[in-house]
């Protein structure tokens, strides 16, 4: 995806193209390619199974696999692990929403106005520095430590990046868009809907698909440090007991969760600026 | 992919216009807030003890500054952050190049690397911590894993996309495998590592303060916010949030400057 500059027509040289596409050959050739990504996180798995069983590690310590997805089920059958589940999203998704609105309305007014960007921007930028676990016990003391800290908190994770994103977004019409809608006498508002936003859109996604990920880092944050619900508190809780076992179970849901929500925003995103642009171009 | 979002998130962190005469702008909202701030707490509308005045929060960071509380939790903060950020940096360094310029080895370690990177890096510390204790080895550990990530990621995708046509170049000449690698690949990959680098320092300091909270033990920056807020002291909260920031501001400044200077009169 980095590779803008290929320009040379012709064969590319064979070390490159042997790193990025896997070329035919036989049958087993490629199953043997298919399964290379899985050689290490199944050597890993085979250790840590044949040394929890021989006991070379203490169970204490590093509880064997299936003994994790033994407690993994437990959760998910007693019906736990949906109520965890249930209030870190519940969180994650309000936090989101607001910090997404508020961020896309800052985003919008400094970018349409640079009169309000010279106004706000330095503050914005200043108030970035300080990373969400530093505003956690200044909000705490705010508000204590019920929901409103969590939605505070995961809210302003996300609004950075999307603020951000947004403003370069709307800074971003290329000159030659603009020259022809002056040319045509567009008013400002059509300036405005039909040049900026437009080419706007896929940075605006960036910005939201990042606070979202943001959203979800800071909510396993705010949960590991001040909550008596959801996943990062279940990974306390069996830090606490020392069930380790429930503590790689939570861990692993976490990863599962942040993992889905990744590649559907990435889908999506793929998907939205794929139209965009075909239509863009369909429109020029 | 995953470079488009580090990437992002670096152009986040730069400014985005700079204009002389009208700075001035800026300060007009600090200055309101502060004046705002400071008329409450002196006209006693709100009557609540977190509604500390300016001024006593100045009087709390002169305090911590005069009695080098300040300077020893600073130190001791950033000695764990540049020990764990050096070892992180170095393993995603060895980690990035191997995955950048071995086809083989970035098709059996790349998948899992990918994976093991979406997991929230804090929902380790429970983990670190019994494997590692609370100390400061824990610490550096996590650490390291927070500088490793954006190393590897950059680091790769930089020798990843060094341009085919500088590449044919190199083959046209006859270069050895060594000579492409050293005098082409690495050359174009210099600004994209500089950026993991960069990264890196700004992650692993996010994790110190992380670090601190998760791990208590010990005196660090994040231990003077934990005190404070369990002690209802506002003005010492305050007084470490901007500690904080100033520390992170201070790094990305430099980390900035040091970028012109070394890219001067390069075009990326």
């Amino acid at each position: 995806m980095t590779q803008t500059a290929t320009t040379l027509p012709g064969p590319a040289p064979e070390h490159t193209s042997a790193a990025t596409t896997g070329h035919v050959g036989p049958a087993w050739h490629k199953l043997g390619r298919w399964l290379e990504p899985l050689w290490l996180p199944l050597a890993v798995l085979a250790l840590w199974t044949v040394g929890a069983a021989q006991g070379w590690i203490s169970a204490q310590v590093l509880p064997p696999p299936a003994f994790v997805l033994d407690t993994l089920r437990e959760l998910a059958d007693s019906g736990d692990l949906w109520l965890h589940v249930q209030a870190s999203l519940q969180r994650v998704l309000v936090g989101f929403a607001a910090g997404s609105l508020i961020g896309l309305a800052l985003g919008t007014s400094m970018g349409l106005s640079r009169n309000v960007e010279a106004y706000v921007l330095p503050s914005f930028n200043a108030l970035v520095q300080i990373p969400v676990l530093a505003w956690l016990p200044f909000v705490l003391l705010l508000v204590g430590i019920g929901e409103p800290l969590k939605y505070i908190l995961i809210a302003k994770a996300a609004l950075v990046p999307v603020a951000l994103n947004t403003l370069q977004g709307f800074r971003q019409a290329p000159a030659n868009l603009r020259e022809v809608g002056q040319v045509y006498g567009y008013t400002r508002r059509q300036q405005v809907l039909e040049i900026v936003l437009p080419t706007a859109v896929p940075t605006l996604f960036t910005g939201l698909r990042l606070g979202f990920t943001k959203a979800w880092l800071s909510l396993v944050v705010v949960e590991l440090v001040a909550s008596s619900e959801g996943l990062g508190y279940l990974i306390v809780y069996g830090r606490q007991l020392f069930q380790l076992d429930l503590v790689m179970a939570a861990v692993i849901v976490v990863g599962a969760i942040g993992f889905a929500f990744d590649r559907l925003l990435d889908l999506a995103e793929r998907r939205f600026i794929g139209a965009r642009s075909a239509s863009l171009q369909g429109g020029a | 992919m995953a470079r488009s979002v580090d990437a992002a998130e670096l152009a986040a962190v730069a400014p985005l216009t700079a204009q002389g005469s009208r700075r001035w702008r800026g300060l007009v909202l600090p200055a309101a807030a502060v004046a705002l701030w400071w008329f409450t707490s002196t006209l006693d509308l709100v009557n609540s003890a977190l509604l500390v005045s300016p001024v006593q929060v100045l009087d709390t960071a002169w305090e911590m500054i005069s009695t080098g509380r300040l300077w020893r939790a600073l130190s001791a903060s950033l000695a764990r952050e540049l020990t764990g950020f050096f070892i992180g940096t170095a393993s995603g360094l060895v980690l990035g190049a191997l995955l950048g310029l071995w086809p083989r080895f970035n098709r059996m370690v790349g998948p899992s690397f990918n994976t093991f990177k979406q997991i929230s890096l804090f929902a380790w510390i429970p983990l670190i911590s019994v494997w590692f204790g609370l100390g400061d080895v824990a610490k550096v550990v996590f650490l390291s894993l927070a500088a490793l990530v954006p190393v590897v990621v950059n680091t790769a995708g930089g020798i990843r996309g060094t341009p085919a046509n500088l590449l044919e170049v190199a083959r046209v000449y006859g270069y050895t495998r060594w000579q492409t690698v050293t005098q082409v690949v690495l050359p174009s990959a210099i600004p994209s590592i500089f950026t993991g680098v960069y990264l890196a320092l700004i992650y692993s300091w996010l994790a110190t303060i992380g670090a601190e909270y998760l791990l208590v033990s010990g005196r660090g920056v994040g231990n003077l916010l934990i005190e404070g807020s369990e002690h209802f002291q506002m003005d010492l909260v305050i007084f470490g949030m901007v500690a904080i920031g100033v520390v992170g501001w201070l790094m990305n400044a430099s980390a900035r400057v040091l970028e012109r200077h070394i890219f001067k009169g390069r075009t990326i």
